[in-house]
C-alpha cells in the first residue's frame, strides 16, 4: 500500500511542473474511462444482482403460476440436494487437482527449459500447443482419439507394444474424472509453464552465479533462491488457473455430459436452467459458485496487487 | 545433455496429441479407426470433405465476426479507460483497476440466466450482436490491465510536449500515445480474440441455428452424424486453426495476456 502511494505522488510530482496538464479539470480526466465503467457494471454486475434477486425466487418455467418468493429455500435444497452436493465436490476436486498437477508439471518443465540448448525455441512451441486447441476441440479430441477403447491412441499404443492381448480398457467408464482432469492437466500445463518461464527469466543471474562460486549447490539455490523468486509467479499462475478451472464447462459437457459423477457446479448450473427450467435453484447454485470464486479472487487480488507493487516501485 | 533430451520429449510428448489430430484428420475413415494405428497410411481428404460438406462457413463466419467486432469493441472501449487509470490516473485508481479485474472473477454462470432472459425478452435470442456485447464484457478488463502497464511505460516528457505544443487529447492519443503502445494493443487484440472464439458456454446457450458459433457448431456436428474420427479430427483442426496460428506468431504476446499483464 505505502509503496502504490508513493508510486502515485510521484507521478504527481512529474506532472506538476506543467501547469498546461493542469488545468483539464477531474471531468476530463474521468471521462475516458466512464463508458468502459459504464459498460462492465451494466453487463456484469447488473445480471449477477437479478441472479442474486432469482435465487431467493420460486421461479421454475414449467410451473409459471407458482412463481413467487421461495426465502432460503433454493440455498437449502442447493446444501442437501445430493446432485448439488455431489456438483460442489467434483468442482472442488477438479479445480484442485488440475491446479496442483498442472503446476506442479509447469514448474518442472519451465525449469528444463530455462537453459539454452539446441531448439529451445522448437520445444517451447511445440509445448505451448496444447494450450492453444480450442477447449471443445481439445476434448473432442481426447474424448475420441485418444480415450476411445476401440481405437482410441491409447488402446491403440497398447495394443502396439504388447501385442493383441493387451488391455483395452475404456478410459472415461472406468475414471471418468480422472479422465477429465487428464485431458485439462495437458491444456493448462503449458499455461503455469509459460508464466514460470517468465518467472525464471526475470531472476538475476549475477547472485545466482555468485552462490555457484561460494559452493551452493543446484538443490540449495533452487530451494533458497529460486522457490522464494518465483513465490509470486506461483501464486499468480495458480490462483488464474483456479478462476479458469473453477468455471470450466466444456470438458465436463463434451467429455461426459455430466454423467458418470462428473457434473461440476457450471454444469449443474446449465443443466439445472437450460433442461431442468429451475431457474431459482440454478440461481442459488449461481449465487454460491460465486461466494466460492471470491475466496479464490481475494488471495489472487492480492497476489496481483503484490507484484503490482513490484512493478511500480 | 539427458536434460536436453529430457526437455525434447517432454516437449513432443505434450504436442503428441494434436500431432495425432492432425495425422488422423488426413486419413480415410477405415484406416483411422484401425487399432492398433496403422501410421503409414494413404493420406486422404475425406474428412475434410465431410466436414465443409455439413456446412461449416456460416458457423465460422459468425465467430469471425463475433471475434472481430467484439475485439474492435474492446479496444475502443479499453483503450480510453487504460489512458485515465495510467498517465495522468484519476483519483483511487488502483481501486478502479481492481474493480475491473474482479469482474474477470465472476464466474460465467452466476449471470447467464438473466442475460438469457433478457435476450429472450427483447428478442436478442439467437442474435449475435448479443454474443458481441457479451465478448466484449468477457474480454473488457483483461485488456484494460494490459494496455495500462503498457501505457504506464509512455514517458510523461512526450505528453508534456505535446500538451505544451496545445495538441488535443483526442490528437495526444492518437499521434504520440497509440503508436508507443501498438504492442500493447496487438497483444490485447490476439488475447480477446482468442478468448472469444474459443468460448462455448454463452454460445451454446445463447445462440441458435442463425448465430450459433463454430465451437457450438463442433458439439452439435459429432453427435448429429455419429462417429466418424477423420471427420472429427478434420473439424477440432479447421476451428483450431487461427489460434494456433496466432498464439504460434505470437508467442511472448501471450504470456503476458494470459497473466493479464501483471508479469511482463
Amino acid at each position: 500500500m505505502a509503496t502504490a502511494t508513493t508510486a502515485r505522488t510521484g507521478r504527481d510530482q512529474l506532472d506538476a511542473p506543467s501547469r498546461a496538464l493542469q488545468k483539464s479539470g477531474a471531468w476530463a480526466r474521468r471521462a475516458p474511462l466512464l463508458p468502459a465503467l459504464a459498460f462492465i457494471i451494466v453487463m456484469t454486475q447488473v445480471p449477477f444482482l437479478a441472479t442474486l434477486v432469482i435465487s431467493f425466487m420460486n421461479w421454475n418455467a414449467y410451473y409459471p403460476d407458482e412463481r413467487g418468493f421461495a426465502g432460503f429455500d433454493n440455498f437449502a435444497r442447493v446444501f442437501t440436494d445430493t446432485n448439488t452436493r455431489s456438483a460442489v465436490l467434483v468442482t472442488i476436486l477438479l479445480t484442485v487437482s488440475v491446479v496442483v498437477v498442472s503446476l506442479v508439471l509447469g514448474l518442472a518443465i519451465a525449469l528444463l527449459l530455462d537453459r539454452k540448448f539446441a531448439g529451445r525455441g522448437a520445444v517451447r512451441t511445440l509445448m505451448i500447443t496444447p494450450f492453444l486447441v480450442v477447449p471443445v476441440a481439445a476434448a473432442l479430441l481426447w474424448k475420441h482419439a485418444l480415450y476411445n477403447p476401440e481405437y482410441g491412441l491409447l488402446n491403440g499404443l497398447l495394443k502396439a507394444v504388447f501385442g493383441d492381448n493387451a488391455p483395452q480398457p475404456d478410459w472415461i467408464t472406468n475414471n471418468p474424472l480422472i479422465a477429465i482432469i487428464a485431458a485439462l492437466v495437458w491444456q493448462w500445463t503449458p499455461f503455469m509453464m509459460l508464466i514460470l518461464l517468465a518467472g525464471l527469466q526475470s531472476r538475476p543471474l549475477d547472485v545466482v552465479e555468485a552462490a555457484r562460486i561460494d559452493g551452493a549447490s543446484s538443490w540449495q539455490i533452487f530451494r533458497s533462491m529460486t522457490l522464494p523468486h518465483l513465490r509470486q509467479y506461483i501464486e499468480l499462475s495458480a490462483l488464474l488457473g483456479a478462476i479458469y478451472v473453477v468455471q470450466n464447462f466444456d470438458h465436463v459437457f463434451t467429455i461426459t455430459s455430466g454423467g458418470l459423477g462428473t457434473a461440476n457446479l457450471p454444469y449443474f448450473i446449465y443443466q439445472t436452467f437450460y433442461t431442468a427450467q429451475d431457474y431459482g435453484r440454478a440461481s442459488a447454485a449461481g449465487v454460491v459458485v460465486v461466494i466460492g470464486t471470491i475466496l479464490i479472487a481475494t488471495a489472487a487480488l492480492r497476489t496481483a496487487f503484490s507484484l503490482f507493487k513490484e512493478e511500480t516501485r | 545433455m539427458l536434460l536436453t533430451a529430457a526437455a525434447w520429449v517432454v516437449g513432443i510428448l505434450f504436442a503428441l496429441p494434436v500431432l495425432w489430430m492432425i495425422l488422423t484428420s488426413f486419413h480415410k475413415e477405415t484406416d483411422a479407426a484401425k487399432n492398433p494405428p496403422d501410421v503409414f497410411a494413404p493420406l486422404s481428404l475425406d474428412g475434410y470433405r465431410t466436414f465443409f460438406d455439413a456446412g461449416p462457413w456460416p458457423p465460422l463466419l459468425n465467430s469471425l465476426t463475433a471475434s472481430i467486432l467484439s475485439t474492435v469493441l474492446v479496444l475502443l472501449l479499453a483503450f480510453p479507460a487504460a489512458y485515465a487509470l495510467s498517465i495522468r490516473p484519476v483519483k483511487k485508481w488502483t481501486d478502479v483497476l481492481f474493480f475491473f479485474l474482479s469482474t474477470k472473477m465472476l464466474p460465467i454462470v452466476a449471470g447467464i440466466l438473466p442475460l438469457y432472459l433478457f435476450a429472450q425478452k427483447v428478442g436478442l435470442l439467437d442474435n449475435i450482436w448479443w454474443l458481441i456485447l457479451l465478448y466484449t464484457s468477457m474480454n473488457l478488463p483483461i485488456a484494460v490491465w494490459m494496455l495500462r502497464s503498457f501505457l504506464a511505460e509512455v514517458p510523461v516528457e512526450m505528453l508534456e510536449a505535446a500538451s505544451v505544443d496545445g495538441a488535443s487529447l483526442t490528437r495526444t492519443l492518437k499521434d504520440i500515445v497509440a503508436p508507443v503502445v501498438m504492442p500493447g494493443i496487438a497483444s490485447a487484440a490476439l488475447i480477446c480474440f482468442i478468448f472469444s472464439w474459443n468460448e462455448l458456454l454463452l454460445a451454446r446457450v445463447l445462440t441458435g441455428t442463425v448465430a450459433g458459433t463454430a465451437p457450438v457448431f463442433l458439439t452439435g456436428f459429432v453427435t448429429s452424424q455419429g462417429l466418424f474420427l477423420a471427420k472429427v479430427c478434420a473439424a477440432s483442426f479447421v476451428v483450431s486453426l487461427p489460434v494456433l496460428a496466432a498464439g504460434f506468431a505470437a508467442q511472448d504476446k501471450l504470456v503476458q495476456g494470459l497473466s493479464m499483464g501483471a508479469v511482463k
